[in-house]
């Protein structure tokens, strides 16, 4: 057998905590990558995938460090060799891309000159000849105007060109190994197409190797030839990509799995006699809104939504669906009145409401809630759960002492939190754990509608199906009604009655549940559906170049 | 991040030796600002010595004055001064200037631009001079010692406060409590401020410093604390014929101010860490 390009033998990685007490955070891993192979790291956050991936560089997190264990690049071991050798090797043996490109750019430098650094520093080749090499990358990597682009600066190209230019700036010392640590996580669907082909032709001719950091699993079976499955620090499950599709062994790869496969819509089933009576309980109507001063026109300077209108029913969902920057997160700034619309009505159960949060009474706040995506964000990070969950209890129903307290503890249930948690601080809890807090938080106002901006893009598939679940189960209980925004097509497959596709701030179409994905008519909705990634290595072969894309 | 822990974990708070250092300083000169007269060997106004700059001795613990007075019951006597003004002072710039900060960040507009613009104009007046001409228009006592050095200080603290309260306001949980209905005493009471606490707090003793060095430097220019009181700076001031000498008159209450700011700045930047351990 020939000799590994890499081989990591029973790692373990230890981390301190603020009291110094230590932490095991990677227990006794050991894989290998052989030449011209891309294995794949997949498993939910705090899994540990990342940490590997980068003793691959032989670097750690502050705070963290290699307690024991290998780490052998081309035979040598990373573990015990110095800082300089090791910087030595960076950039040119083993290369990093980053999860988010826009973060890793620093915004005041050209990219050209950023993308050859790593040249500079290792003294590789003349600037000349490194600009024409990262040309050459450019232009392999299906960058647009492959001779300019690198002569702008990082906010003047998209996050998918951005992304591809982090990958330039990766190859251009020819690594033998690349590390792409979620390298399509923070795109679209469509662009995250043209970002794994072109990831994909680049390794395969040159004949690198990789390894693919990702909790996407279907994105992963496009690119990877091996996947090793993670959690809690251990190797669950390691096999070829099609074996792991094929035939999970281990239960939790099988989850995975399972929870790409979202449960199949069920209409909800109403208890209450008032279903008769179909009367919207939302109604929006020629909706322009935007940011900016108002022009001549009467229209904001950046007007990012123009005559949108939607209905939703009592008890029903609406999916609104469309890719970053086509104004579907204004949508509901401006239902929630923190935009003001320049023109149009929202009607609340047939009431006018007035465009701004200010001009609405209490009770029409309260029937309408929002959720927002980041939990991060959206928890205040100094207060308590009990405080945040508390807040809307004090002020819509006047709930106090202890009467509240048995009101949170009855949120929490109903989110399927412990208790106990109502003490902590939001920075305590996990990702999912926030998502149900920022959820409870909501339903604490006792409202009617619940508008949910992409409320499960941030979160692990496993994790974001257990919350899809949760809001289907609390639909049920509740007699909600949501609004469903997201990018994601399964999410909003599996929970909506009626999905409306967004593009550029105008309604490109409107379809019921039983016509996704295939009664699409408008070649945006193909399009956007078409790009959703599926569980199959061929997927990504079998697509037809993207239209939009002249280099390929 | 190799500090040793020093205070024990007990209250989940730690702190490094510098910080405990210069903690004690700076309760010890607030502890003098309150009781100190009271230990005074000597009555501040007394003349206790016919020689005048005299030395240390066992009687005068750090020399005499000009005068002839004891210079380590008239620094016991100046920390009143120095101390207690200064923290009258940066109480009020920093209270008002946090709150309208807070405020001009949640609303916004017209509301922002004009207290913005006002607040930067009286900035860019020289401070130093701006004290010399409202001293000598007013005349000058305590309480107008005060307030100006409030005023004076107000439009740095708003500054500070409303850069902090502009990047908190853009946070999703503002939008959630504003799409709840909040009012502004909320949001900036409830919301922002708890996320804001630490670096206001940080700047408070940075203007806390300021303010002293800025009331010693007025009383060194003969226009704030007026004999017979006499603060630091007074005293700095009164004796600087002494600096040829080399008469600890002059020196010690150089070295009160400086032991007092230092270690305020000090303290701000080792305060305590919460120890936060969340497995």
């Amino acid at each position: 057998m020939t000799k590994p390009l890499a081989e990591i033998q029973d790692l373990y990685v230890e981390a301190r905590t603020d009291s110094g007490r230590k932490v095991e955070i990677i227990k006794g891993v050991s894989f290998t990558i052989q030449e011209g192979e891309i294995v794949a790291l997949i498993g939910e956050s705090g899994s540990g995938k990342t940490t590997i991936a980068l003793t691959l560089m032989g670097y750690t997190r502050s705070g963290c460090s290699i307690a024991k264990g290998k780490v052998l690049l081309g035979g040598e071991d990373l573990v015990a060799m110095s800082e300089r050798d090791r910087q030595k090797l960076r950039g040119t043996d083993v290369a990093y891309v980053p999860q988010s490109a826009a973060a890793a750019f620093n915004p005041s430098y050209r990219l050209i000159d950023q993308v050859v650094e790593v040249v500079g520093i290792h003294k590789l080749m003349s600037k000349n000849e490194a600009r024409l090499k990262a040309i050459e990358l450019f232009r392999a990597l299906a960058l647009p105007d492959p001779e300019h682009i690198g002569d702008r600066y990082p906010h003047q190209v998209s996050g998918g060109q951005l992304q591809r230019l982090a990958a330039a700036m990766a190859l251009i010392g020819d690594p033998q190994l690349v590390i792409f640590d979620e390298p399509t996580t923070a795109l679209d669907v469509t662009t995250q197409i043209e970002v794994l082909r072109a990831f994909k032709s680049v390794m395969r001719k040159r004949k690198m190797a990789g390894v693919y950091v990702s909790h996407d699993l279907a994105v992963v079976a496009q690119i990877a030839d091996r996947i090793i499955v993670l959690k809690g620090g251990e190797i669950q499950e390691e096999g070829s990509t099609q074996r792991i599709l094929d035939s999970a062994q281990h239960p939790y790869t099988q989850e995975l799995l399972a929870a790409f496969q979202p449960a199949p819509f069920v209409p909800p089933q109403l208890v209450e006699t008032e279903v008769s009576i179909r009367r919207p309980v939302l109604e929006v109507t020629g909706i322009y809104a935007g940011y900016g001063p108002l022009q001549a026109d009467g229209l904001p300077l950046k007007t990012v939504l123009r005559n949108v209108s939607c209905k939703l029913e009592r008890g029903r969902n609406l999916g609104v669906i469309g890719e970053s920057g086509s104004g579907k997160s204004t949508l509901a700034r401006v239902i929630g009145g923190l935009l003001p619309a320049v023109r149009g009505h929202v009607q609340l159960n047939g009431r006018e409401l007035d465009p701004r949060v200010s001009g609405r009474s209490k009770e029409e706040l309260r029937r309408m809630q929002i959720v927002f995506q980041l939990a991060d964000t959206a928890l205040n990070p100094a207060r308590s759960v009990a405080d945040i969950l508390g807040r809307p209890l004090a002020f819509y129903h006047g709930q106090k002492g202890a009467e509240q307290e048995a009101r949170v503890n009855e949120l929490l249930d109903m989110v399927r939190l412990p208790r106990a948690l109502r003490h902590r601080m939001p920075n305590e809890l996990s990702g999912g754990q926030k998502q149900r807090v920022n959820f409870a938080r909501a339903l604490a106002a006792k409202p009617d509608i619940i508008l949910c901006d992409e409320i499960t893009s941030a979160l692990d598939t496993v994790v974001a199906a257990a919350i899809i679940d949760l809001l289907k189960d609390l639909q049920q209980e509740l007699g909600l009604s949501y609004v469903f925004i997201s990018h994601d097509l399964a999410t909003v497959q599996s929970i909506c009655d009626e999905v409306m596709v967004v593009q550029h701030g105008e309604t490109v179409e409107l379809l019921t549940n039983d016509q996704l994905p295939d009664g699409a008519r408008h070649p945006y909705s193909k399009l956007l559906f078409s790009s959703v990634p599926k569980l199959d290595t061929g997927w990504l072969d079998s697509l037809p170049a993207h239209p939009g894309n002249p280099d390929r | 991040m190799n500090q040793t822990p020093l205070l024990s974990p007990r209250f989940g708070l730690r702190m490094n030796a510098v910080g405990i250092l210069s903690g004690l300083i700076v309760l010890f000169w607030i502890l003098v600002a309150f009781v100190g007269p009271s230990f005074a060997p000597h009555a501040p106004g007394d003349i206790v010595d016919f020689d005048f700059f005299g030395p240390i001795s066992s009687e005068l613990w750090l020399g005499s004055d000009y005068l002839g007075r004891d210079i380590f019951s008239r620094i016991l006597l100046g920390t009143r001064y120095t101390v207690g003004i200064s923290f009258a002072a940066v109480c009020i710039a920093c209270f008002s200037g946090v709150v309208l900060g807070m405020t001009a960040a949640v609303i916004g507009g017209w509301f922002d631009m004009v207290l913005s613009r006002v607040l930067d104009a009286l900035n860019s007046i020289p401070s130093k001079l701006f004290g010399l001409v409202m001293v000598a228009a007013i005349g000058s006592s305590i309480p107008v010692l005060i307030v100006l050095l409030a005023v004076i200080y107000t439009p740095g603290s708003y500054r500070f406060a409303r850069a902090l309260a502009v990047n908190c306001n853009t946070l999703d949980f503002i939008s959630v409590a504003r799409a709840r209905g909040e009012k502004t005493i909320y949001l900036i009471s409830q919301e922002i401020l708890p996320n804001i606490t630490g670096p206001v707090l940080a700047d408070f003793g940075l203007r806390f410093v300021f303010i002293v060095l800025l009331l010693s430097g007025l009383s060194f220019l003969g226009l704030g604390v007026q004999p017979p009181n006499a603060d630091w700076g007074s005293l700095v001031k009164e004796n600087i014929g002494g600096l040829a000498f080399a008469a600890p008159a002059v020196i010690a209450p150089c070295v009160a101010i400086a032991s007092l700011t230092i270690s305020v700045n000090l303290l701000i930047d080792n305060l305590p860490v919460k120890i936060r351990d969340r497995a």
